[in-house]
């Protein structure tokens, strides 16, 4: 019995395990000088059990009776988080390595980090779900000020630690409501006390609050305070973190809780999460626009499409789910891309975040300027690239789903959202000549800059065949 | 007799204390972790009492996950915040300020 669940848990034993001997390994040998091999091995070993997810056969396995569930739904959602989570540290290392901040112990708080989100995603009860959370959170908080001696990164771990807390706050009392008024704690009985079209009061409210602490790590509006100043404070390869794994993590438990737990009341959330949606693409959209820097321009981007991934979200259907999934494993594609360019971005060896010097950038390497620029143009989600099916998959399920108003105030937040990320094309290509950055010094840059942009264009195709898994893994939650 | 509401009234009470707390506090950020640690706390007076309502252990369970990570949690508040006070030498939350807009 016990070893048919350890069975099934054994990806996140093995990570966590790695994680532990790392660790050892780190304080009793060569501490810091270590820190570039292991990060290499990190992501190797992500990529190695993100393999082994992907290949393992189908079917759903419940573990532990029911607290840990593996189906389709979180092994897409796990093999998405490893793989981002190793693009992403590979691509910064050679940034954090002449910065002198790369100690060894940052690629081992991402492995815990990882390992607390392949258990948010496969949560089934919410001991899980609060336990996978916070290992993903306290990793997080110490990363986000990994620059101790730097007041913007210290002043962004602040920031994240408190609003965080708040947030695990907020989710915890409404676990302990949901608890209290279902008797259970486990997904699979809550969703008998929730029945069918009616959900007594005290549920109802526990539903609103873990849904408010969920819209928390997410960064939702109203409550995105946190992410413009976290995303500007911590150094640049962890800012590429953030923007890409964590919101996958966070994404795929919400549908979990919805569907897992509150399937049956889907009118109850479907207001909910549409208001989310729609305060999240407008506010992204509009804020960006008086935005210089680079960093919290993405913030508010990953705000703005956050706001679309819930949109299909909202739609409450399997469809919902599986448009969900392509939104945001394209996102998590061109948020890489576009990191690795912004990583790249310096000027004397000094990084840079302002987005004048990237005036006339055309002019000096035109290859990584045409890369950004099908990249930007995909986060506009201009046709025909593969941004748009993403944008476009969202509205069709919040449009069939009856949401036609949800799927107009979509589009015209897009096209608001469109002016900030052409902006930056044009300073690319019109804009008045400035000193020059450096040309970019890190070939792994350039290769995922590259690689991502290639993908923005051949996905067109038959978006590399995510679509049919996407919609195994939906079926696998919605039933 | 003292019944389940009024342990929820307590557990609310606390929360609400807490979040108050959280959001009105201009003084210090010490005070912010003396906050979320009530907000947990009322969570766990939360649990507690819904357990013995319903005479189902998992509630005590849950609590005690609560409590453990609670104090990894306060242990990783203080450290960022000691680091902020080395480079910042203050811990006014006003002064939590340099990143706006």
């Amino acid at each position: 019995m016990i070893q048919a669940d350890l069975n099934i848990i054994l990806p996140e034993i093995l990570l966590a395990v790695y994680a532990m001997v790392a660790l050892l390994v780190g304080v009793y040998t060569t501490k810091d000088k270590l820190a570039p091999l292991l990060t290499w091995i990190t992501a190797a070993v992500f990529v190695l059990i993100g393999a082994w997810i992907g290949m393992a056969g189908g079917g759903e396995n419940i573990a532990f009776d029911g607290m840990f569930v593996d189906d389709g739904f979180s092994r897409f959602a796990k093999v998405t988080i490893l793989l981002s989570a190793a693009a992403v540290l590979v691509m910064g290392q050679d940034y954090m390595s002449r910065r002198g901040m790369l100690r060894f112990e940052y690629p081992i708080l991402i492995a815990l980090a990882v390992v607390g989100m392949m258990m948010m995603v496969s949560a089934g009860d919410l001991m899980a779900l609060y336990m996978g959370l916070e290992l993903q959170s306290l990793a997080l908080y110490v990363v986000a000020s990994l620059r101790r001696d730097s007041v913007k990164s210290t002043e962004a771990g602040m920031k994240y630690f408190v609003l965080g807390a708040l947030s695990s706050g907020l989710l915890l009392y409404g676990a302990s409501l949901v608890y209290g008024f279902a008797g259970t704690t486990k997904f699979a009985g809550i969703v008998e006390a929730a029945g069918h079209g009616h959900i007594p009061i005290g549920l109802l409210f526990g539903l609103t609050f873990v849904t408010a602490g969920l819209a928390f790590k997410v960064s939702a509006v109203p409550f995105h305070m946190w992410t413009p100043d976290v995303y500007e404070g911590a150094p640049t390869p962890i800012t590429a973190f953030f923007a890409t794994a964590p919101k996958i993590a966070a994404m795929g438990l919400l549908a979990r809780v919805l569907h897992d737990a509150f399937g049956g009341v889907v009118g109850d959330w479907q207001q909910i999460i549409a208001l989310l949606s729609v305060l999240s693409m407008f506010l992204g959209s509009i804020a960006a626009i008086g935005q210089r820097n680079i960093k919290r321009l993405m913030a508010y981007s990953s705000i703005a499409h956050m706001g679309y991934a819930l949109m299909g979200l909202a739609a409450g259907t399997a469809f919902g789910v599986q448009a969900m999934l392509i939104y945001m494993a394209i996102y998590v594609t061109m948020n890489v891309g576009t990191f690795a360019f912004i990583l790249s971005m310096e000027k004397d060896g000094q990084p840079v975040v302002d987005i004048g010097a990237l005036n006339m950038y055309s002019k000096r390497s035109s290859g990584k300027a045409l890369a950004m620029l099908i990249l930007l143009f995909s986060l506009a989600g201009v046709p025909p690239l593969v941004g748009f099916f993403g944008k476009f998959y969202v509205l069709r399920a919040a449009y069939d789903a009856g949401l036609a108003w949800l799927a107009v105030m979509g589009v015209i937040a897009s096209v608001i959202g469109a002016y900030y990320y052409l902006r930056i094309v044009y300073y690319m290509y019109f804009g008045e000549e400035t000193d020059a950055l450096d040309e970019g010094r890190s070939p792994v840059q350039y290769v995922f800059l590259m690689v991502s942009a290639a993908a923005m264009l051949l996905g067109v195709v038959n978006l590399f065949g995510i679509e049919g898994v996407a919609q195994a893994a939906s079926m696998a939650l919605v039933n | 007799m003292i019944g389940l509401e009024h342990y929820l009234g307590v557990a609310a009470t606390l929360f609400v204390i807490g979040i108050f707390g959280l959001f009105l506090n201009r003084k210090n950020v010490i005070i912010l972790l003396m906050s979320i640690e009530l907000i947990l706390l009322s969570v766990n007076i939360n649990l507690v009492a819904f357990s013995s309502y319903l005479d189902d252990l998992v509630g005590q369970v849950f609590t005690l996950f609560v409590l453990t990570v609670a104090a990894a949690e306060a242990a990783i508040g203080l450290a960022i915040l000691v680091s902020f006070f080395r480079n910042r030498g203050t811990i006014a939350v006003e002064d939590v300020n340099v990143m706006k807009g």
